[in-house]
């Protein structure tokens, strides 16, 4: 597996990371010696393993439906940068 | 060269809860916009997301009624993207393992008996939040971002690319709608976005079996629009292949206005939604005793209902499907039934008076004011002869008004039906002798003036008379 500048872009621009070159290049030897560590394990065999989801055996946590107060507006909207009316104010999204 | 159109539905059916999926916001529709949210759905960091039950619940109710299999053990996984909606920058669904796989439902085409339309899965997941634009009050021209509806819980219903017209795609989408509010467990109002539908378009040549590239069309929230979003996308796919071009996969959006699709570049970019479980939420384990039961608290189902319409109490295929168009209408109906009144009767005064009543007053069956058992009533005063057709359709009017007994209010205002044969006769010679020209005109053999007769006389007795009695004293008397 070689990671290339090309594969670093790619997953840099679905996370909305803006890279240096330098950052490119440097990403790319990590990320490269990561998967590779990673690689080994395709060596074990593991037919007939369920897929592991979670690492706690645990399951179904549910809660009733029953309503529970909300925080309020104002709290909601406290750490919006920007805030129109009741709204989260964002620049204007084009469909 | 001729085309085949290849269709495939993705329905998203809000759930009818009370709190969102993952948290106890209220899912109330039209409140303050951001007042219904909390850490967990406006996406703070910390916040732990715990599965609704009643979600759990109205998914496998979804799945056994459209033929699905529960899956034992199913999962959540994150949808990851960025969009100003999604206030955590991914969406909690399910991916590998839904709730719900491998269904089907039968939908009656024209020419075949029916058309098995496979469903590939039923999924959970949440909602996104709202977007306005142009409404702000806020400087500039920015978007507004409401996440009261994030989180609220939906079921995406995933159909097979069974469908081969636009007329197909809405019968089905129709069947899924009627199910879905049947069960309860979704409000249906397409217009506020409860039910709706993306639609996969794609042509090929006839008798191929490649499929072609298909466009996802988005927004269409209509029965209506549905329709005319497939057609007009079929159409403009095999216009483009025809000019020698091609289809590139993408995402549409219907408008509505222009009745046309357009290219939408905003959803184009990164369709790599890097999807893994959430470790959130742990599995998910549904039990075979858990599955019985709840499909042993499972209504009977509209088709189901159709059919005992149909085999036990006789009704015309068409009559059984317009009275179960909702589960209320059916059970007006059977309660109608069970109060005394001959099915046939009583259903075609729900499809035509009581229908034209609500129609008119704006209002559903489940505020109707003549109650099934008024409505048997009635119908039993028209088979006993005390009260006429004619004259029904005016008590009718007065039960609705007053709320009042049919007996009570043909005793009130004297609508007793007239069978008396001497006091009809007597009717009928003062009208002769008020018409000798059209007496003679008749006996003269025009014999269409005797619905003149019969139309007098009724109006003389203020429509009382029995219509049989009268019409047979009145060929007797005519005859001279």
């Amino acid at each position: 597996m070689m990671m290339t500048v090309a594969d670093v872009e790619y997953v840099a621009r679905l996370a909305r990371l803006e890279l240096t070159a330098g950052e490119k290049e440097l990403f790319a030897g990590q990320m490269d010696a990561i998967l590779g560590y990673v690689e080994k394990l395709r060596g074990v065999d593991t037919d007939g393993i369920v897929p592991t989801s979670h690492a706690v055996p645990m399951e179904n946590a549910f809660r009733e439906d029953e309503v529970r107060p909300s925080i309020g507006l104002e709290k909601a909207l406290a750490n919006a940068p920007h805030v129109s009316g009741s709204f989260f104010a964002v620049p204007k999204v084009i469909e | 060269m001729k085309y085949q159109p290849v269709i495939g539905l993705e329905v998203h059916v809000q759930l009818k809860t009370d709190t969102k999926i993952f948290c106890g916001c209220s899912t109330q529709f039209g409140a303050e916009p951001n007042s219904q949210t909390c850490p967990v759905c406006l996406g703070l960091p910390g916040a732990l997301p715990v599965l609704n039950k009643k979600v759990v619940e109205f998914a496998i109710k979804a799945g056994l009624s459209t033929n699905c299999s529960i899956t034992p053990r199913s999962i959540f996984a994150r949808k990851n993207y960025f969009y100003p909606d999604l206030p955590k920058g991914y969406q909690i669904s399910q991916f590998e393992d839904p709730i719900c796989q491998r269904g089907w439902l039968d939908i009656p085409v024209e020419g075949q008996e029916n058309k098995r339309i496979g469903i590939t899965r039923i999924h959970m997941e949440e909602d996104a939040g709202k977007l306005v634009h142009g409404e702000l009050s806020g400087p500039g021209d920015g978007s507004g971002v409401d996440l009261n509806r994030a989180c609220t819980p939906l079921l995406e219903v995933v159909s097979e690319p069974d469908l081969r017209s636009s007329d197909e795609a809405v019968i089905y989408l129709k069947q899924l709608h009627q199910i879905v509010t049947w069960l309860g467990i979704c409000d249906g109002n397409m217009e506020e976005g409860s039910f709706r539908c993306d639609a996969n378009v794609s042509v090929m040549p006839v008798g191929s079996d490649t499929l072609g590239t298909r466009a996802e069309i988005k927004n269409v929230n209509s029965f209506k629009f549905v329709k005319q979003a497939i057609e007009y996308e079929i159409q403009r796919q095999i216009d483009l292949i025809e000019d020698g071009g091609t289809i590139v996969q993408e995402t549409r959006l219907f408008d509505p206005n222009s009745g046309t699709t357009r290219s939408m570049r905003s959803k184009e970019e990164a369709h790599d939604y890097r999807y893994f479980p959430d470790p959130d939420l742990v599995p998910l384990v549904i039990s075979n005793e858990w599955v019985e039961r709840s499909r042993q608290k499972l209504p009977e189902l509209p088709g189901q209902r159709q059919q005992r319409f149909i085999d036990d109490l006789g009704l015309p295929r068409y009559d059984a499907e317009v009275l179960t168009a909702s589960r209320a209408l059916a059970d007006y109906f059977e309660a109608g039934v069970a109060a005394g009144g001959n099915a046939k009767a009583v259903g075609n005064w729900i499809m035509g008076e009581i229908t034209r009543a609500l129609n008119d007053r704006g209002t559903s069956i489940e505020t109707c004011p003549v109650t099934p058992v008024q409505l048997a009533q009635l119908l039993k005063l028209i088979d006993t002869g005390t009260i006429s057709g004619k004259i029904a359709k005016t008590v009718f009017d007065e039960m609705w008004q007053s709320g009042k007994a049919p007996q009570t209010i043909v005793e009130e205002q004297g609508l007793l039906q007239v069978s008396d044969i001497s006091a009809i006769e007597s009717i009928i010679n003062d009208i002769m002798a008020a018409n000798a020209g059209q007496v003679e005109e008749y006996r003269g053999g025009k014999e269409k003036v005797f619905g003149f007769f019969v139309g007098q006389v009724m109006k003389a007795s203020k429509g009382k008379a029995n219509p049989t009695v009268v019409n047979e004293l009145l060929l007797n008397k005519l005859k001279g």
